[in-house]
Protein backbone atom coordinates (compact mmCIF):
# COMPACT_ATOMS: atom_id res chain seq x y z
CA UNK A 1 0.00 0.00 0.00
CA UNK A 2 1.31 3.38 -0.93
CA UNK A 3 0.19 6.94 -0.30
CA UNK A 4 -1.07 8.79 -3.32
CA UNK A 5 0.38 11.98 -1.85
CA UNK A 6 4.13 12.61 -2.15
CA UNK A 7 3.97 15.39 0.44
CA UNK A 8 1.75 16.03 3.45
CA UNK A 9 0.64 19.61 2.83
CA UNK A 10 -3.08 19.93 3.48
CA UNK A 11 -6.01 17.67 4.32
CA UNK A 12 -8.09 19.65 1.84
CA UNK A 13 -6.24 17.95 -0.98
CA UNK A 14 -5.50 14.58 0.65
CA UNK A 15 -7.60 11.67 -0.64
CA UNK A 16 -9.67 9.80 1.92
CA UNK A 17 -7.76 6.55 1.22
CA UNK A 18 -4.51 8.24 2.21
CA UNK A 19 -6.01 9.43 5.50
CA UNK A 20 -7.30 5.93 6.21
CA UNK A 21 -3.93 4.35 5.42
CA UNK A 22 -2.17 6.82 7.74
CA UNK A 23 -4.65 6.19 10.58
CA UNK A 24 -4.45 2.40 10.18
CA UNK A 25 -0.66 2.43 10.08
CA UNK A 26 -0.54 4.73 13.13
CA UNK A 27 -2.58 2.27 15.17
CA UNK A 28 0.06 -0.39 14.46
CA UNK A 29 2.87 2.04 15.34
CA UNK A 30 1.44 3.10 18.68
CA UNK A 31 2.60 -0.05 20.50
CA UNK A 32 6.26 0.90 19.88
CA UNK A 33 5.89 4.02 22.06
CA UNK A 34 5.12 1.84 25.09
CA UNK A 35 8.08 -0.52 24.66
CA UNK A 36 11.01 -0.44 27.07
CA UNK A 37 13.29 -0.03 24.02
CA UNK A 38 11.51 2.50 21.81
CA UNK A 39 13.35 1.84 18.57
CA UNK A 40 12.70 0.04 15.30
CA UNK A 41 15.34 0.03 12.55
CA UNK A 42 13.02 0.95 9.67
CA UNK A 43 14.39 4.37 8.67
CA UNK A 44 18.08 3.74 9.37
CA UNK A 45 20.22 6.04 7.25
CA UNK A 46 17.43 8.53 6.50
CA UNK A 47 17.75 12.13 7.61
CA UNK A 48 14.77 14.23 8.55
CA UNK A 49 15.04 18.01 8.91
CA UNK A 50 12.70 20.14 10.98
CA UNK A 51 12.71 23.74 9.79
CA UNK A 52 10.59 25.86 12.11
CA UNK A 53 10.06 29.56 11.50
CA UNK A 54 7.61 29.75 14.42
CA UNK A 55 7.73 28.65 18.02
CA UNK A 56 6.67 25.10 18.79
CA UNK A 57 7.32 22.55 21.48
CA UNK A 58 5.00 19.67 20.90
CA UNK A 59 4.88 19.50 17.10
CA UNK A 60 8.64 19.69 16.66
CA UNK A 61 9.39 17.34 19.55
CA UNK A 62 6.72 14.94 18.36
CA UNK A 63 8.21 14.79 14.85
CA UNK A 64 11.72 14.39 16.18
CA UNK A 65 10.73 11.57 18.54
CA UNK A 66 8.77 9.87 15.76
CA UNK A 67 11.85 10.01 13.51
CA UNK A 68 14.15 8.78 16.27
CA UNK A 69 11.88 5.89 17.24
CA UNK A 70 12.13 4.81 13.58
CA UNK A 71 15.97 5.15 13.68
CA UNK A 72 16.13 8.17 11.32
CA UNK A 73 18.60 10.96 12.08
CA UNK A 74 17.12 14.36 12.80
CA UNK A 75 18.46 17.83 12.29
CA UNK A 76 16.58 20.75 13.67
CA UNK A 77 17.01 24.25 12.33
CA UNK A 78 15.96 27.03 14.65
CA UNK A 79 15.62 29.95 12.30
CA UNK A 80 16.46 32.45 15.02
CA UNK A 81 20.07 31.22 15.06
CA UNK A 82 20.48 30.23 11.39
CA UNK A 83 21.45 31.94 8.14
CA UNK A 84 17.83 32.99 7.80
CA UNK A 85 18.89 35.88 10.03
CA UNK A 86 21.44 36.84 7.37
CA UNK A 87 18.66 37.18 4.82
CA UNK A 88 18.81 33.77 3.14
CA UNK A 89 15.62 33.00 1.24
CA UNK A 90 13.41 30.03 2.13
CA UNK A 91 14.22 28.39 -1.20
CA UNK A 92 17.98 28.68 -0.68
CA UNK A 93 17.81 27.43 2.90
CA UNK A 94 15.77 24.43 1.81
CA UNK A 95 17.98 23.63 -1.19
CA UNK A 96 21.05 23.79 1.02
CA UNK A 97 19.49 21.22 3.37
CA UNK A 98 18.60 19.08 0.36
CA UNK A 99 22.11 18.97 -1.08
CA UNK A 100 23.48 18.07 2.34
CA UNK A 101 21.52 14.84 1.87
CA UNK A 102 18.34 15.24 3.88
CA UNK A 103 15.48 12.96 2.85
CA UNK A 104 12.48 14.90 4.15
CA UNK A 105 11.73 18.43 5.37
CA UNK A 106 9.14 19.25 8.01
CA UNK A 107 8.38 22.95 8.03
CA UNK A 108 6.38 25.37 10.12
CA UNK A 109 6.08 28.86 8.70
CA UNK A 110 3.94 31.95 9.42
CA UNK A 111 2.94 32.36 5.76
CA UNK A 112 0.01 30.33 4.43
CA UNK A 113 1.01 28.28 1.37
CA UNK A 114 4.74 28.33 2.14
CA UNK A 115 4.89 24.54 2.42
CA UNK A 116 3.31 24.20 -1.03
CA UNK A 117 5.99 26.51 -2.35
CA UNK A 118 8.69 24.41 -0.72
CA UNK A 119 7.25 21.20 -2.15
CA UNK A 120 7.46 22.72 -5.64
CA UNK A 121 11.15 23.58 -5.34
CA UNK A 122 12.28 20.37 -3.58
CA UNK A 123 12.36 16.82 -4.93
CA UNK A 124 12.01 15.26 -1.45
CA UNK A 125 8.83 14.94 0.64
CA UNK A 126 7.71 18.06 2.49
CA UNK A 127 5.51 17.81 5.59
CA UNK A 128 3.54 20.82 6.69
CA UNK A 129 3.97 21.41 10.43
CA UNK A 130 1.61 24.39 10.30
CA UNK A 131 1.54 27.16 7.69
CA UNK A 132 0.08 30.49 8.78
CA UNK A 133 -3.70 30.38 9.12
CA UNK A 134 -3.99 27.68 6.46
CA UNK A 135 -3.54 24.11 7.71
CA UNK A 136 -1.83 21.88 10.25
CA UNK A 137 -2.51 18.51 8.62
CA UNK A 138 -0.69 16.25 11.08
CA UNK A 139 -2.65 17.81 13.96
CA UNK A 140 -5.88 17.13 12.06
CA UNK A 141 -4.81 13.51 11.53
CA UNK A 142 -3.85 12.94 15.16
CA UNK A 143 -7.15 14.45 16.30
CA UNK A 144 -9.06 12.15 13.96
CA UNK A 145 -6.95 9.21 15.13
CA UNK A 146 -7.87 10.00 18.75
CA UNK A 147 -11.59 10.26 17.94
CA UNK A 148 -11.53 7.04 15.95
CA UNK A 149 -9.63 5.22 18.68
CA UNK A 150 -12.06 6.34 21.41
CA UNK A 151 -15.31 6.19 19.44
CA UNK A 152 -14.51 3.35 17.06
CA UNK A 153 -15.50 5.41 14.02
CA UNK A 154 -15.55 8.88 12.49
CA UNK A 155 -18.58 8.44 10.25
CA UNK A 156 -21.61 10.14 11.76
CA UNK A 157 -19.82 11.79 14.70
CA UNK A 158 -20.89 15.29 15.64
CA UNK A 159 -17.84 17.42 16.37
CA UNK A 160 -18.07 20.91 17.89
CA UNK A 161 -15.01 23.13 17.41
CA UNK A 162 -15.03 26.07 19.81
CA UNK A 163 -12.81 29.15 19.76
CA UNK A 164 -10.84 31.35 17.43
CA UNK A 165 -11.78 29.64 14.17
CA UNK A 166 -10.52 32.57 12.11
CA UNK A 167 -6.82 32.23 13.00
CA UNK A 168 -6.88 28.45 13.47
CA UNK A 169 -5.06 26.13 11.07
CA UNK A 170 -5.96 23.30 13.45
CA UNK A 171 -9.67 23.99 12.89
CA UNK A 172 -9.27 24.13 9.12
CA UNK A 173 -7.38 20.82 8.92
CA UNK A 174 -9.93 19.16 11.19
CA UNK A 175 -12.84 20.48 9.16
CA UNK A 176 -11.44 19.23 5.83
CA UNK A 177 -10.45 15.87 7.29
CA UNK A 178 -13.60 15.22 9.30
CA UNK A 179 -15.93 16.18 6.44
CA UNK A 180 -14.12 13.74 4.14
CA UNK A 181 -14.42 10.98 6.74
CA UNK A 182 -18.18 11.52 7.08
CA UNK A 183 -18.39 13.40 10.39
CA UNK A 184 -20.47 16.55 10.85
CA UNK A 185 -18.85 19.68 12.20
CA UNK A 186 -20.21 22.74 13.96
CA UNK A 187 -17.90 25.70 14.61
CA UNK A 188 -18.49 28.27 17.32
CA UNK A 189 -16.83 31.43 18.56
CA UNK A 190 -17.20 35.21 18.72
CA UNK A 191 -18.63 36.57 15.45
CA UNK A 192 -15.38 38.47 14.86
CA UNK A 193 -13.42 35.18 15.01
CA UNK A 194 -15.72 33.18 12.70
CA UNK A 195 -14.53 33.52 9.10
CA UNK A 196 -17.26 34.89 6.81
CA UNK A 197 -18.84 32.20 4.62
CA UNK A 198 -17.29 29.41 6.72
CA UNK A 199 -20.49 27.45 5.96
CA UNK A 200 -19.12 26.91 2.46
CA UNK A 201 -16.68 24.41 3.97
CA UNK A 202 -19.75 22.29 4.78
CA UNK A 203 -20.03 23.13 8.48
CA UNK A 204 -22.64 24.76 10.70
CA UNK A 205 -21.62 27.98 12.42
CA UNK A 206 -22.98 29.60 15.56
CA UNK A 207 -21.89 32.17 18.14
CA UNK A 208 -23.82 30.41 20.94
CA UNK A 209 -21.65 27.86 22.66
CA UNK A 210 -24.58 25.99 24.25
CA UNK A 211 -26.05 25.42 20.81
CA UNK A 212 -22.75 24.11 19.42
CA UNK A 213 -22.00 21.77 22.30
CA UNK A 214 -25.50 20.28 22.58
CA UNK A 215 -25.46 16.54 21.77
CA UNK A 216 -21.88 16.66 20.47
CA UNK A 217 -19.77 13.47 20.43
CA UNK A 218 -16.60 15.54 20.54
CA UNK A 219 -15.98 19.00 21.95
CA UNK A 220 -12.74 20.40 20.55
CA UNK A 221 -11.55 23.54 22.27
CA UNK A 222 -9.02 25.71 20.44
CA UNK A 223 -6.33 27.73 22.10
CA UNK A 224 -7.16 31.41 22.31
CA UNK A 225 -4.17 32.77 20.40
CA UNK A 226 -3.51 35.73 22.66
CA UNK A 227 -0.51 36.70 20.49
CA UNK A 228 -2.81 37.23 17.52
CA UNK A 229 -5.36 39.35 19.38
CA UNK A 230 -3.88 42.83 19.00
CA UNK A 231 -6.72 44.00 16.80
CA UNK A 232 -9.37 43.99 19.50
CA UNK A 233 -11.52 41.24 18.01
CA UNK A 234 -13.00 40.54 21.46
CA UNK A 235 -13.06 42.74 24.55
CA UNK A 236 -11.08 40.73 27.10
CA UNK A 237 -9.93 37.25 28.02
CA UNK A 238 -12.29 37.35 30.98
CA UNK A 239 -15.31 38.11 28.83
CA UNK A 240 -14.24 35.47 26.31
CA UNK A 241 -14.05 32.96 29.11
CA UNK A 242 -17.52 33.89 30.40
CA UNK A 243 -19.17 33.58 26.96
CA UNK A 244 -17.22 30.78 25.26
CA UNK A 245 -15.10 29.05 27.88
CA UNK A 246 -15.81 25.31 28.28
CA UNK A 247 -16.91 24.61 31.82
CA UNK A 248 -18.42 21.53 33.45
CA UNK A 249 -21.96 22.91 32.96
CA UNK A 250 -21.39 23.52 29.26
CA UNK A 251 -19.68 20.17 28.68
CA UNK A 252 -22.67 18.47 30.32
CA UNK A 253 -24.82 19.61 27.38
CA UNK A 254 -22.84 17.30 25.10
CA UNK A 255 -23.44 13.54 25.00
CA UNK A 256 -22.60 11.89 28.35
CA UNK A 257 -19.61 10.07 26.83
CA UNK A 258 -18.41 13.04 24.78
CA UNK A 259 -14.68 13.56 24.36
CA UNK A 260 -13.04 16.83 25.32
CA UNK A 261 -10.09 17.70 23.10
CA UNK A 262 -7.56 20.52 22.99
CA UNK A 263 -4.51 20.77 20.71
CA UNK A 264 -2.43 22.47 23.42
CA UNK A 265 -0.90 24.52 24.84
CA UNK A 266 -3.89 25.34 27.06
CA UNK A 267 -4.81 28.66 28.61
CA UNK A 268 -6.41 27.15 31.71
CA UNK A 269 -9.28 29.22 33.03
CA UNK A 270 -9.72 31.06 29.72
CA UNK A 271 -10.92 28.77 26.92
CA UNK A 272 -11.06 25.65 29.11
CA UNK A 273 -11.75 25.17 32.82
CA UNK A 274 -9.08 23.18 34.69
CA UNK A 275 -11.79 20.98 36.15
CA UNK A 276 -12.79 19.60 32.73
CA UNK A 277 -9.27 19.63 31.25
CA UNK A 278 -8.23 17.12 33.92
CA UNK A 279 -11.46 15.08 33.83
CA UNK A 280 -11.75 11.51 32.48
CA UNK A 281 -13.50 12.91 29.38
CA UNK A 282 -10.35 14.80 28.43
CA UNK A 283 -8.18 13.24 25.71
CA UNK A 284 -5.55 15.98 25.82
CA UNK A 285 -2.70 13.69 26.85
CA UNK A 286 -3.82 10.91 24.49
CA UNK A 287 -3.63 13.43 21.68
CA UNK A 288 0.04 14.06 22.44
CA UNK A 289 0.92 10.33 22.45
CA UNK A 290 -1.15 9.73 19.33
CA UNK A 291 0.67 12.59 17.62
CA UNK A 292 3.90 10.61 17.80
CA UNK A 293 2.23 7.46 16.41
CA UNK A 294 0.62 9.37 13.52
CA UNK A 295 3.92 11.05 12.63
CA UNK A 296 5.73 7.69 12.73
CA UNK A 297 3.14 6.36 10.29
CA UNK A 298 3.60 9.37 7.98
CA UNK A 299 7.40 9.08 8.01
CA UNK A 300 7.21 5.34 7.30
CA UNK A 301 4.75 5.84 4.45
CA UNK A 302 6.76 8.69 2.89
CA UNK A 303 10.30 7.40 3.47
CA UNK A 304 10.03 3.68 4.20
CA UNK A 305 9.96 2.28 0.69
CA UNK A 306 12.49 2.31 -2.11
CA UNK A 307 12.57 4.28 -5.34
CA UNK A 308 9.83 3.86 -7.91
CA UNK A 309 11.23 1.52 -10.57
CA UNK B 1 0.06 -18.24 -14.56
CA UNK B 2 0.21 -20.23 -11.36
CA UNK B 3 -0.74 -23.89 -11.54
CA UNK B 4 -1.27 -26.31 -8.71
CA UNK B 5 1.27 -29.16 -8.81
CA UNK B 6 0.62 -31.13 -5.66
CA UNK B 7 -1.17 -31.12 -2.32
CA UNK B 8 1.41 -32.18 0.22
CA UNK B 9 -0.64 -31.81 3.40
CA UNK B 10 -4.34 -32.02 4.12
CA UNK B 11 -6.30 -31.24 7.29
CA UNK B 12 -5.43 -34.55 8.96
CA UNK B 13 -1.72 -34.36 8.15
CA UNK B 14 -1.59 -30.79 9.46
CA UNK B 15 -3.34 -31.75 12.68
CA UNK B 16 -0.90 -34.61 13.25
CA UNK B 17 2.11 -32.40 12.52
CA UNK B 18 0.93 -29.78 15.02
CA UNK B 19 0.28 -32.44 17.65
CA UNK B 20 3.76 -33.86 17.16
CA UNK B 21 5.42 -30.41 17.31
CA UNK B 22 3.53 -29.64 20.53
CA UNK B 23 4.93 -32.83 22.08
CA UNK B 24 8.44 -32.03 20.82
CA UNK B 25 8.29 -28.51 22.28
CA UNK B 26 7.27 -29.91 25.67
CA UNK B 27 9.89 -32.65 25.54
CA UNK B 28 12.75 -30.34 24.58
CA UNK B 29 11.79 -27.66 27.13
CA UNK B 30 10.81 -30.15 29.84
CA UNK B 31 7.30 -28.80 30.29
CA UNK B 32 5.77 -25.35 29.96
CA UNK B 33 7.68 -23.48 32.66
CA UNK B 34 8.67 -20.09 31.18
CA UNK B 35 7.41 -21.07 27.74
CA UNK B 36 5.75 -18.51 25.41
CA UNK B 37 4.67 -18.81 21.77
CA UNK B 38 5.01 -15.94 19.31
CA UNK B 39 3.41 -16.25 15.87
CA UNK B 40 4.81 -14.31 12.92
CA UNK B 41 2.07 -12.52 11.00
CA UNK B 42 0.04 -13.59 9.24
CA UNK B 43 -0.17 -17.38 9.20
CA UNK B 44 2.22 -17.96 12.06
CA UNK B 45 -0.37 -16.43 14.39
CA UNK B 46 -3.18 -19.02 13.97
CA UNK B 47 -0.54 -21.77 13.97
CA UNK B 48 0.82 -20.53 17.31
CA UNK B 49 -2.74 -20.47 18.63
CA UNK B 50 -3.29 -24.10 17.52
CA UNK B 51 -0.02 -25.16 19.14
CA UNK B 52 -1.09 -23.45 22.37
CA UNK B 53 -4.43 -25.33 22.34
CA UNK B 54 -2.60 -28.61 21.75
CA UNK B 55 -0.14 -27.89 24.57
CA UNK B 56 -3.06 -27.03 26.86
CA UNK B 57 -4.72 -30.35 25.98
CA UNK B 58 -1.55 -32.20 26.97
CA UNK B 59 -0.45 -30.21 30.05
CA UNK B 60 -3.75 -28.77 31.26
CA UNK B 61 -2.34 -25.25 31.32
CA UNK B 62 -2.24 -22.51 28.74
CA UNK B 63 0.96 -20.85 27.52
CA UNK B 64 0.92 -17.14 26.58
CA UNK B 65 0.62 -16.42 22.84
CA UNK B 66 1.72 -13.24 21.08
CA UNK B 67 1.84 -12.05 17.50
CA UNK B 68 4.68 -10.31 15.78
CA UNK B 69 4.62 -8.05 12.71
CA UNK B 70 8.08 -7.91 11.15
CA UNK B 71 7.41 -5.28 8.47
CA UNK B 72 9.44 -2.59 10.21
CA UNK B 73 12.42 -4.99 10.43
CA UNK B 74 12.50 -6.15 6.80
CA UNK B 75 15.83 -5.91 5.01
CA UNK B 76 14.25 -5.25 1.62
CA UNK B 77 12.24 -2.10 2.39
CA UNK B 78 14.58 0.08 0.36
CA UNK B 79 14.35 -2.34 -2.56
CA UNK B 80 10.57 -2.23 -2.82
CA UNK B 81 8.59 0.68 -4.16
CA UNK B 82 5.35 -0.47 -2.52
CA UNK B 83 5.05 -0.11 1.22
CA UNK B 84 4.14 -3.34 2.97
CA UNK B 85 1.21 -2.64 5.29
CA UNK B 86 2.29 -2.46 8.92
CA UNK B 87 0.15 -4.61 11.21
CA UNK B 88 0.07 -4.62 14.94
CA UNK B 89 2.61 -6.41 17.11
CA UNK B 90 0.81 -7.80 20.15
CA UNK B 91 3.07 -9.44 22.70
CA UNK B 92 1.12 -8.77 25.91
CA UNK B 93 3.75 -10.29 28.22
CA UNK B 94 7.42 -9.66 29.02
CA UNK B 95 9.81 -11.84 26.98
CA UNK B 96 12.63 -11.17 29.45
CA UNK B 97 14.06 -14.51 30.63
CA UNK B 98 11.37 -16.52 28.76
CA UNK B 99 11.74 -19.45 26.41
CA UNK B 100 10.29 -18.02 23.22
CA UNK B 101 9.10 -20.32 20.44
CA UNK B 102 8.70 -18.40 17.18
CA UNK B 103 6.05 -19.91 14.92
CA UNK B 104 5.71 -19.44 11.16
CA UNK B 105 4.13 -21.31 8.29
CA UNK B 106 7.03 -21.63 5.82
CA UNK B 107 10.80 -21.42 6.33
CA UNK B 108 12.48 -20.40 3.07
CA UNK B 109 15.35 -17.88 2.79
CA UNK B 110 15.46 -17.28 6.55
CA UNK B 111 15.13 -13.51 6.12
CA UNK B 112 11.73 -13.30 7.81
CA UNK B 113 13.13 -15.21 10.80
CA UNK B 114 16.17 -12.90 10.94
CA UNK B 115 13.76 -9.93 11.10
CA UNK B 116 11.65 -11.68 13.74
CA UNK B 117 14.74 -12.35 15.89
CA UNK B 118 15.59 -8.64 15.83
CA UNK B 119 11.97 -7.73 16.60
CA UNK B 120 11.88 -10.08 19.60
CA UNK B 121 15.22 -8.83 20.93
CA UNK B 122 13.86 -5.27 20.84
CA UNK B 123 11.12 -6.36 23.23
CA UNK B 124 13.54 -7.77 25.80
CA UNK B 125 16.15 -10.48 26.39
CA UNK B 126 14.65 -13.97 26.26
CA UNK B 127 16.45 -16.92 27.85
CA UNK B 128 16.35 -18.63 24.47
CA UNK B 129 14.53 -18.50 21.15
CA UNK B 130 13.44 -21.57 19.18
CA UNK B 131 11.75 -21.81 15.80
CA UNK B 132 8.78 -23.95 14.80
CA UNK B 133 7.58 -24.07 11.17
CA UNK B 134 4.93 -26.08 9.41
CA UNK B 135 6.99 -26.43 6.21
CA UNK B 136 10.74 -26.15 5.59
CA UNK B 137 11.29 -25.74 1.86
CA UNK B 138 15.07 -25.17 1.87
CA UNK B 139 17.05 -22.49 -0.06
CA UNK B 140 18.37 -20.69 3.00
CA UNK B 141 20.24 -17.41 2.46
CA UNK B 142 21.18 -17.01 6.13
CA UNK B 143 22.55 -19.39 8.77
CA UNK B 144 19.15 -20.17 10.30
CA UNK B 145 17.48 -23.50 11.00
CA UNK B 146 14.23 -24.62 12.58
CA UNK B 147 14.00 -26.56 15.88
CA UNK B 148 10.64 -28.06 14.98
CA UNK B 149 9.48 -28.86 11.45
CA UNK B 150 6.06 -30.14 10.36
CA UNK B 151 7.32 -31.33 6.99
CA UNK B 152 10.53 -30.98 5.01
CA UNK B 153 9.71 -30.28 1.38
CA UNK B 154 12.50 -30.12 -1.22
CA UNK B 155 11.47 -27.47 -3.74
CA UNK B 156 12.82 -25.53 -6.67
CA UNK B 157 12.91 -21.75 -6.44
CA UNK B 158 10.29 -21.48 -9.19
CA UNK B 159 7.77 -23.25 -7.02
CA UNK B 160 5.51 -21.54 -4.50
CA UNK B 161 4.48 -23.15 -1.24
CA UNK B 162 0.98 -22.04 -0.34
CA UNK B 163 -0.14 -22.79 3.21
CA UNK B 164 -3.88 -22.43 3.69
CA UNK B 165 -5.44 -22.28 7.14
CA UNK B 166 -9.10 -22.27 8.09
CA UNK B 167 -8.58 -19.12 10.15
CA UNK B 168 -7.23 -17.09 7.24
CA UNK B 169 -8.31 -19.06 4.17
CA UNK B 170 -11.13 -21.53 3.70
CA UNK B 171 -9.39 -24.85 4.33
CA UNK B 172 -6.36 -26.53 5.91
CA UNK B 173 -3.91 -27.53 3.18
CA UNK B 174 -0.35 -27.12 1.96
CA UNK B 175 -0.10 -26.83 -1.81
CA UNK B 176 2.88 -26.65 -4.18
CA UNK B 177 2.24 -24.28 -7.06
CA UNK B 178 4.43 -23.46 -10.01
CA UNK B 179 4.83 -20.32 -12.10
CA UNK B 180 4.41 -21.27 -15.72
Amino acid sequence: MKLKSRDILALEEMPREDMELILDTASSMKEIIYRPIKKVPTLRGKTVVTLFYEASTRTRTSFELAAKYMSADTVSIATATSSVQKGETLKDTARTLRVMGSDCVIMRHPVSGSCHFLARVLDIPVINGGDGMHEHPTQGLLDMFTMREKKGRLEGLRVAIIGDIYHSRVARSNIWGLKKMGASVVVCGPATLLPPEIEKMGVEATTRVEEAVKDADVVMVLRLQLERQQRGLFPSAREYSRLWGITRERLNLAKPDALLMHPGPMNRGIEIASEVADSPQSTIEDQVTNGVAVRMAILYLLLGGGEEK
Amino acid sequence: MVTEKARIMDEEAMRRAITRIAHEILEKNKGIEGLVLVGIRRRGVPLAERLARQIEAIEGRRVPVGSLDITLYRDDLTLRSDHPVVHRTEVPFAVQGKKVVLVDDVLYTGRTVRAALDAIMDLGRPALIQLAVLVDRGHRELPIRADYVGKNVPTSRREIIHVKLKETDDEDAVIIEEMT
